[in-house]
């Protein structure tokens, strides 16, 4: 039930704990003021952070043990992780959007035996487990938990699908292995902002960087409306800020952006496209534009530092802590930073046998430069929301005189991709006139109803015919 | 029809089909505060490529994004003309 067992058996978590970084950072190597996280609720040193037990719990009830960490606040699943690594055995950090539906799955494949919560109805959700609440107000101060040399299983969630989200078990040292140790030169005043939410692998990578270098870190509040977060970010003087392309995109919608003033631009988890990129660099003058490739099973992949879309050629196929090979098109990566294994009944391998993850992208060589292309497996990337084609077609197919119906990707500039669907109908006729955009108003419709909103189809095409593969299935080719 | 008057039905459509309540459409509004969401955004930005025929962003280089919605118009009329 704890995965694949070569890999589970050898995870070693390698290195000090957490808290013992952040308090390396901030006693031994001060930045000037007083660096801390700050979520525009509450702001709390990262000495503090570092020093105080955040979680109110009898240290037996926390040693050893497997804990979900399930929060309102990302800043509130900060402390606990800090609180709690090296302590306990695992660390399951629920993101925001975990549907209560799935919490049974989660502690039974993780074998949960405690909740670690904000004040959300941790134990109410989850009967009979005993539930741990993060003290928010101040910690408990000279009672660092003792023997903090467990090797503690980090456990994130890939981002959701039609099914059961999967958990992937990191440890600490791969997940800080991209990080740099080394403060710059000169070690300059930096200050982080992230859109992502930090229970994500995204996010958490740059609050790792903030807690590891000692530096302040503006983070998302529950419900936060863009506005308000550009308004912090340009308060607290942000000079390091990251988040998806689709992010950014909605960041660079709204006026406030004017106000930042990065140092470092940083874009990951979706396909960063060159309009997007020069945009960027052209608002942001005096900054470094940076994408980044990474995914929750391989790890941080690479960074591109040339402000172009796609990255060079000379990345795959050469020696050194990050090895990436195309197979079949698609991107695999063996490094330190991949995760271990997965948890759960029977689960699939997270590494073939050489050590590779196959991260599912597919990229194009063009010139002297890969480019990603979309998914190996169909799977639409609406602003970072799974979209299964097949779901789609399903619900089109059901309705009253189709035959047959085909959805893909479509590009978009707002949120990477949106869906879009090509119909065959039983009768071409039925497609004509105002007939037929009552009919695709109707389908619609009905997909808006079964489906989320997200995965109904932007745009609906009635056509003669739809491709077909040799091997019968439908053709995959975004649009 | 001119490209204000495709693009105006087009977000009355798209905001009457995800529930939006939207502001009026005056040229200053900033489109953030127009109570479409990304998803409309988005939505109404495939659509105006199916209707119109262009995607002016991307078919734009450097990318800017337009904040208000006379700048939204502007920036599909310039690709129409």
């Amino acid at each position: 039930m704890t995965g694949s067992l070569s890999d589970a058996s050898r995870f070693d978590a390698g290195g000090p704990s957490l808290a013992a970084l952040v308090s390396s950072a901030t006693h031994e190597r001060p930045v000037q003021g007083s660096p801390a996280l700050d979520d525009g609720e509450r702001c709390i040193p990262l000495c503090a952070i570092a020093d105080r037990v955040w979680v109110q719990a009898p240290h037996a009830a926390l040693a050893g043990r497997n804990l979900l960490i399930l929060t309102r606040r990302p800043l509130s699943a900060a402390l606990a992780l800090v609180s709690l690594d090296g302590v306990a055995a695992r660390l399951v950090l629920a993101p925001p959007d975990l549907g209560a539906g799935h919490l049974p799955a989660v502690v039974a494949d993780a074998a949960i035996d405690g909740v670690v919560h904000d004040g959300i109805e941790g134990d109410a959700l989850l009967p009979g487990l005993p539930a741990h609440e993060i003290a928010m107000g101040a910690g408990q101060t000279g009672c660092r938990l003792a023997g903090s040399d467990t090797a503690t299983q980090w456990t994130l969630f890939t981002s959701g699908t039609s099914g059961a989200p999967k958990m992937v078990v990191h440890s600490l040292a791969g997940l800080l292995h991209a990080i740099p140790m080394q403060r710059p030169a000169g070690d300059p005043r930096t200050v982080w902002g992230t859109f992502y939410d930090i229970r994500r692998y995204g996010g958490l990578q740059m609050l790792l960087r903030a807690l590891t270098g000692g530096y302040a870190m503006q983070l998302t509040a529950p419900g936060e409306r863009m506005a308000g977060f550009l308004e912090r970010l340009a308060l607290a003087g942000a000079t390091h800020i990251s988040g998806t392309p689709s992010h950014w995109r909605r960041a660079l919608m709204h006026p406030e952006v004017s106000r930042l003033s990065p140092r470092y631009v940083r874009l990951s988890g979706e396909i960063a496209d060159q309009a997007l990129l020069s945009y960027l660099a052209s608002v942001f003058p005096n900054a470094g534009v940076f994408h980044a490739y990474a995914s929750t099973e391989a790890g941080v992949g690479f960074e591109v530092s040339d402000g172009l879309e796609g990255f060079p050629a000379e990345f795959l196929d050469r020696p050194g802590h990050v090895e990436m090979r195309a197979r079949n098109g698609s991107l695999q990566i063996r490094s330190p930073r991949t995760a271990w294994f997965y948890l759960g009944d029977e689960p699939p391998k997270l590494r073939d046998e050489q050590g590779f993850v196959d991260t599912g992208d597919l990229i194009e060589k063009r010139g002297d430069r890969f480019y990603f292309i979309g998914r190996a497996s169909g799977v639409i990337n609406v602003g970072g929301l799974k979209v299964h084609p097949e779901e789609v077609e399903a619900v089109i197919n059901r309705c009253p005189g189709v035959r047959m119906a085909k959805v893909m990707a479509r590009r978009n500039p707002v949120l990477g991709a949106v869906v879009a669907a090509e119909v065959v109908l039983l009768d071409p006729a039925d497609g004509e006139g105002d007939a037929g955009r009552a009919l695709r108003a109707a389908i619609l419709d009905r997909c808006r109803v079964e489906l989320a909103a997200h995965k109904a189809p932007a745009t609906l095409k009635f056509v003669a015919s739809l491709a077909i593969t040799a091997g019968g299935k439908q053709e995959r080719r975004n649009a | 029809m001119s490209a204000r008057t495709v693009i105006e039905q087009q977000i009355r459509l798209v905001a009457e089909e995800q529930g939006k309540a939207l502001a009026p459409l005056c040229d200053d509004l900033v489109l953030l505060d127009s109570g479409l969401d990304s998803l409309c955004f988005a939505i109404l930005v495939s659509r105006l490529e199916e209707e119109l025929s262009v995607d002016p962003f991307l078919d734009a280089d450097d990318g800017a994004f337009p904040e208000t919605l006379v700048q939204f118009v502007a920036f599909y009329d310039r690709l129409l003309v």
